[in-house]
């Protein structure tokens, strides 16, 4: 199939970027997303281009480091993640517009690539528990009710691509926030941190520039591990129940 | 690579955070409309008649009488609401303001694209929150100066209010516009209603489509608009009260 793509490009954080169109030839629709733009790039390196700069890793969807938003979508039509988009999902001659993530906590370092450090702030604001050292404890002494543990894992599934935040009308993180209160808050292990977590969390958010949420659900729609939106209302609730106790 | 591992930058405390000012915003919203349920209650009683609906507007004002002064009620409700209403629009400037900001803009736009604008799933009732909003704001403002004691009548003033509602709703632009502004409570109620309670919660469920909470907005958003709009319909369509 033969498609056109028109991309977003930026030399730096500096630069003002626009989009650039490019032709792409004899693509197989068996191909990854990643992989036509890997077709793309040897051309541009050919005709002594600057490649497409964008982020990548295990390319089995499990990673979270690719990710872009395409035809206005993040991660494009399909629910999962670019990798694991095929370009049989698109229509041969079709037109594609592909553009980094956009949030204000995520700075354009150059083409598609953004800096999500700010998640990683997030985390280390308290997207932990205490784990004491010494021998392994007894792991029946710590019984959890399987739809917990169902619940728990399913959040623990993130990834951490960002695909939320560049649905997200608002450019919020909740979804991302909510997966980790609600991943260690389920968990008699995330007990002990509870409160802090969630303060130290939404404060942290706030900080980095993510706006707020509007409860529109565009993040879960988007999300390629399928985080549920429950989890935005189980971040409200922990957050309620932490000030109550004037733990803020 | 991120090496930093203390806080060097005080960050704002989480009560000021945009999840507490939702929290402010949906109790605030709340309080609103478990009044709207009341206030279009007392409006149908328009069809039970010019002295019962008198009766009944009358009766407000000792709402509580003795236990409370004349009028004691209606104050204590319009302070309420009022503060109420401040929260909610000042929640709702913040957080617009906030939101713009972090959704990235280049220029005017945010992602260049012209396809999938509206979204994947969100409903077409999300879209109008804050420009419906302002709609709204105007016409609460332009609703109250009605009230005033037969200050801004149109159709024609009296000391019967029955005979003012009749007055003002045989006229089409009064009707044009109260239906804008309840059809915009309508849509506003539609997401807000769930908006809020999931703001404070109560949502248990992995979508917003497939949450009860959707289920009972929309209900509530029809019901709200609908019961308002009976008496100018009946009014302007059908000749009630004339």
């Amino acid at each position: 199939m033969n498609i056109t793509v028109r991309v977003w490009r930026q030399k730096n954080a500096d630069d003002k970027g626009k989009m650039v169109t490019y032709g792409v030839e004899n693509v197989s629709e068996h191909m990854s997303f990643l992989e036509m733009l890997d077709v793309l790039n040897e051309q541009l390196t050919l005709s002594g281009d600057d490649p497409i700069a964008f982020d990548h890793d295990c390319r089995e969807g499990i990673c979270g480091a690719c990710g872009v938003v395409i035809n206005g979508q993040a991660h494009g039509p399909q629910t999962t993640t670019t990798c694991q988009l095929h370009m049989r999902s698109f229509e041969d001659g079709a037109v594609i517009d592909i553009e980094p993530w956009r949030a204000g906590a995520f700075p354009v370092v150059k083409d598609l690539v953004v800096d999500r450090g700010a998640f990683d702030r997030i985390i280390q604001a308290g997207g932990f528990i205490s784990a004491p050292t010494g021998s392994a404890p007894e792991a029946n002494n710590l019984p959890v009710p399987k739809e917990d543990a169902d619940h728990a894992f399913e959040s623990a599934t993130c990834i951490g691509c960002g695909a939320c935040v560049a649905a997200c009308p608002n450019g919020s993180g909740m979804l991302f926030t909510a997966a980790k209160i609600t991943h260690l808050g389920l968990l008699p292990q995330g007990q002990p941190e509870r409160d802090s977590r969630v303060i130290g969390m939404i404060e942290q958010h706030d900080h980095e520039g993510f706006g707020g949420c509007t409860n529109i659900g565009e993040c879960t729609s988007s999300c390629p591990k399928g985080i549920p939106l429950d989890t935005i209302s189980r971040l409200n609730r922990d957050l309620l129940g932490a000030l109550a106790k004037g733990k803020a | 690579m991120i090496v930093a591992t203390t806080q060097t930058v005080k960050r704002p405390s989480a009560k000021r955070s945009t999840v507490a000012l939702k929290y402010s915003m949906a109790v605030s919203g709340l309080i609103m409309l478990g009044y709207l349920l009341v206030h279009m209650y007392g409006n149908l009683k328009f069809f039970q008649g010019r002295d019962k609906f008198d009766h009944y507007l009358e009766g407000l004002d000792d709402i509580l009488y003795p236990y409370l002064p004349h009028e004691g009620a209606l104050w204590i409700i319009r302070v309420v609401l009022t503060a109420a209403l401040v929260v909610h629009v000042y929640a709702a400037v913040t957080l617009w303001r906030r939101n713009k900001a972090a959704a990235g803009f280049v220029g005017n736009t945010r992602y260049h694209t012209k396809q999938n604008k509206t979204g994947v799933q969100r409903s077409y009732a999300s879209f109008t929150m804050r420009w419906g909003g302002i709609i709204l704001l105007l016409f609460i403002i332009g609703h109250v100066a009605q009230m005033l004691p037969n200050w801004l009548s149109p159709g024609g003033a009296s000391d019967s209010k029955y005979d003012r509602v009749v007055n003002g709703f045989e006229i089409w632009w009064v009707v044009l516009l109260y239906t804008i502004g309840l059809v915009a409570v309508g849509f506003h109620l539609a997401h807000g209603f769930w908006s809020a309670l999931t703001t404070l919660g109560q949502n248990h469920s992995s979508t917003r489509k497939s949450s009860r909470i959707t289920a009972v907005s929309i209900g509530l958003a029809v019901i709200i608009a609908g019961g308002f709009l009976t008496v100018p319909f009946a009014i302007f369509f059908f000749g009630a009260g004339s």
